[in-house]
């Protein structure tokens, strides 16, 4: 017997839309619950990838198209975990109603910067200014863009944005999705120059080459690289004859290294600057400085602080050093590494052993590396697994019960389906076209709910 | 330039994109379409194509080609210039499927591909 088989997937961002749509390819009986914690899909790709970056949000085209598939049930505004604490549903429950359930909740927080200064007034998690400029609900209404000189602590495509976000001038945002308060912060912020603080060398940086070349092709903003930090040792060399991106990357930051300085003349500025790791954040009552320590690079461009220091005079510090997946309870979690420990998808126990039934992918499972697409084969893997571990269930008889899914989301109640987020994607593309935009978004929560629910009694 | 490089070239009205050479014709090793978060690299006898009007920039084919196939257009290799014109033009005649997995293998190649030589596998 095939042909009750249920799957719960936990997230609807890109790690769980994909395992959504790999399973239903592979398994033409399976029907699978899609939940999401908050009242709309997409996860990453609607609150993390950049306001500006229009074209790769197009990734929401196609996640969408999954998503209309009538075998897969999307619930929003379901909160997985400990029911006691004001969670709708368990693990424990889930794992009984369905036949398996994967945990595709990513990662969404900061990694703790563990320096003195870190929590002065003026230094900034990354992700939780991604989350703010993104229209997240539950991130800040308002974000003190006060500083004219600002520091961004990372080497990552996150690093990257933060900073291009901070140092575009707002009227390159016109035709983006931002929330009409999030445009008007970006209207007052005074910045004038940024400094982008790298711990490692200019071939060990963890970026994208188009990602750092979008840097230098902002209106009005000079790209400042210290040709002292582009001499490239034998590691440094051995990584650009092997890499072809690292090979982009040193290029690019070369050509900006050439750039004669009276040719500078933009109002804005961002400043590159390598071997540098962050000591301390200094401040009477909030940032006014950071103090830096040298680092230089081994062999193997493995890092080590010199000792010697460098202070740069920054009103503001973001620390974009990672993000980080948040414990989801009832599921084992590795707080070292910050994922779920798996074996090719499976959840394992303390002991090493499967726990039955409870599958992992995308970012919670391997940890926030990779580009938005390294999901979908990350997919694919634990699917794998759960599809193996499927037919050995029903050739033992011992599926979830019939009819058990539909009751636990019947009991779930007046939760936000695919028809309700249809209707805030409408609302929101009629608030754009009121800018003469595409899409303007809708932060507030209650607000989404509103869209969706209203207008689903209204039809 | 305010919204990025794709924003860019539609006002040039020129689709910048990610482009596939040489290193992978007649071998085809698929990685880049497993990585692919639209499914927009299409196959063709010989090699694989990327369509300029579906793929979103984003990158991730690019480092799991495991023999450097795929490079941004503006960092294709001179010698393999024409390889921008055969991954656009491939498409003249299939439009936008909108997904290659649904589409599936694509009969026939881009004349210049079709008239190369028989390539040894780079990975054999």
């Amino acid at each position: 017997m095939t042909s009750n088989r249920t799957v719960a997937i936990i997230g609807a961002g890109p790690a769980g839309i994909y395992a959504a749509d790999i399973l239903q390819s592979r398994d033409e009986h399976v029907r699978i619950d899609l939940f999401e914690k908050l009242p709309a899909p997409y996860g990453l790709v609607r609150y993390g990838v950049s306001p500006d970056h229009p074209r790769i949000k197009k990734i929401q085209d196609a996640l969408h198209d999954v998503l209309e598939n009538p075998r897969i049930r999307l619930v929003c505004n379901v909160e997985i975990g400990d029911v006691e604490t004001g969670a709708d549903v368990s693990i424990d429950e889930l794992r009984q109603a369905y036949d398996a359930v994967v945990i595709a909740t990513g990662a969404d927080r900061d990694v703790d910067l563990n320096i003195p200064g870190a929590d002065l007034p003026g230094s900034f998690g990354g992700a939780d200014f991604v989350a703010w400029y993104d229209g997240h609900p539950d991130a800040a209404t308002e974000w003190p863009l006060t500083a004219e000189s600002v520091a961004v602590i990372g080497a990552g495509n996150v690093a990257l944005d933060v900073a291009r976000m901070l140092i575009t001038h707002p009227r390159q945002l016109e035709q983006t999705d931002i929330p009409d308060h999030v445009e008007a912060g970006f209207q007052q912020s005074p910045v004038r120059d940024l400094h982008l603080l790298i711990r490692r060398g200019p071939a060990d940086v963890r970026f994208s080459p188009m990602e750092l070349r979008e840097l230098g092709a902002r209106e009005d903003v000079d790209v400042i690289v210290d040709p002292a930090d582009l001499e490239l040792d034998e590691h440094a060399e051995r990584m650009v004859a092997q890499f072809n991106q690292r090979k982009i990357i040193v290029r690019t930051l070369t050509e900006w290294a050439n750039i004669d300085p009276a040719e500078r003349t933009a109002s804005r500025r961002v400043h590159l600057h390598f071997y540098q790791q962050p000591a301390r954040i200094l401040g009477e009552g909030r940032v006014s400085a950071i103090e830096m320590e040298r680092t230089q690079p081994d062999e193997l461009g493995r890092i080590t602080g010199t000792g010697e220091t460098v202070t740069h005079h920054v009103g503001a510090v973001y620390r974009t050093i990672g993000y980080r997946s948040t414990p989801v309870p009832g599921v084992p979690f590795d707080d070292a590494s910050g994922t779920i420990p798996d074996s090719a998808g499976r959840v394992l126990d303390e002991s090493g052993e499967h726990i039955a039934g409870l599958y992992a992918t995308g970012w919670i499972r391997r940890g926030p590396v990779g580009l938005i697409g390294s999901t979908k084969s990350d997919a694919a893997e634990a699917i794998d697994s759960l599809l193996a571990d499927l037919a050995d269930l029903a050739d033992r008889g011992a599926q979830a019960p019939a009819g058990a899914a539909d009751a636990l989301c019947e009991r779930l109640g007046d939760k936000v389906g695919w028809e309700g987020w249809l209707r805030i994607d409408e609302a929101e593309r009629n608030l754009g076209a009121e800018r003469g935009r595409e899409r303007t978004k809708i932060v507030d929560r209650d607000e989404l709910l509103t869209h969706a629910r209203e207008m689903e009694r209204t039809r | 330039m305010g919204l990025g490089i794709g924003a860019e070239c539609v006002t040039r009205g020129i689709a910048v994109t990610y482009v596939i050479a040489l290193p992978c014709v007649d071998l085809k090793d698929r990685a880049c379409v497993d990585e692919c978060p639209v499914d927009c690299i299409y196959e063709g006898d010989r090699m694989l194509y990327i369509h300029p009007d579906e793929c979103v920039d984003c990158g991730a084919c690019e480092p799991v080609c495991p023999v450097e196939a795929i490079y941004y257009e503006d960092d294709l290799p001179g010698e393999w210039q024409e390889y921008y014109g055969a991954n656009v033009e491939f498409f003249d005649a299939v439009g936008a499927p909108g997904g290659a997995a649904r589409t599936g293998p694509i009969p026939g190649d881009h004349p210049f591909i079709a008239a190369l030589p028989p390539q040894e596998s780079a990975l054999a």
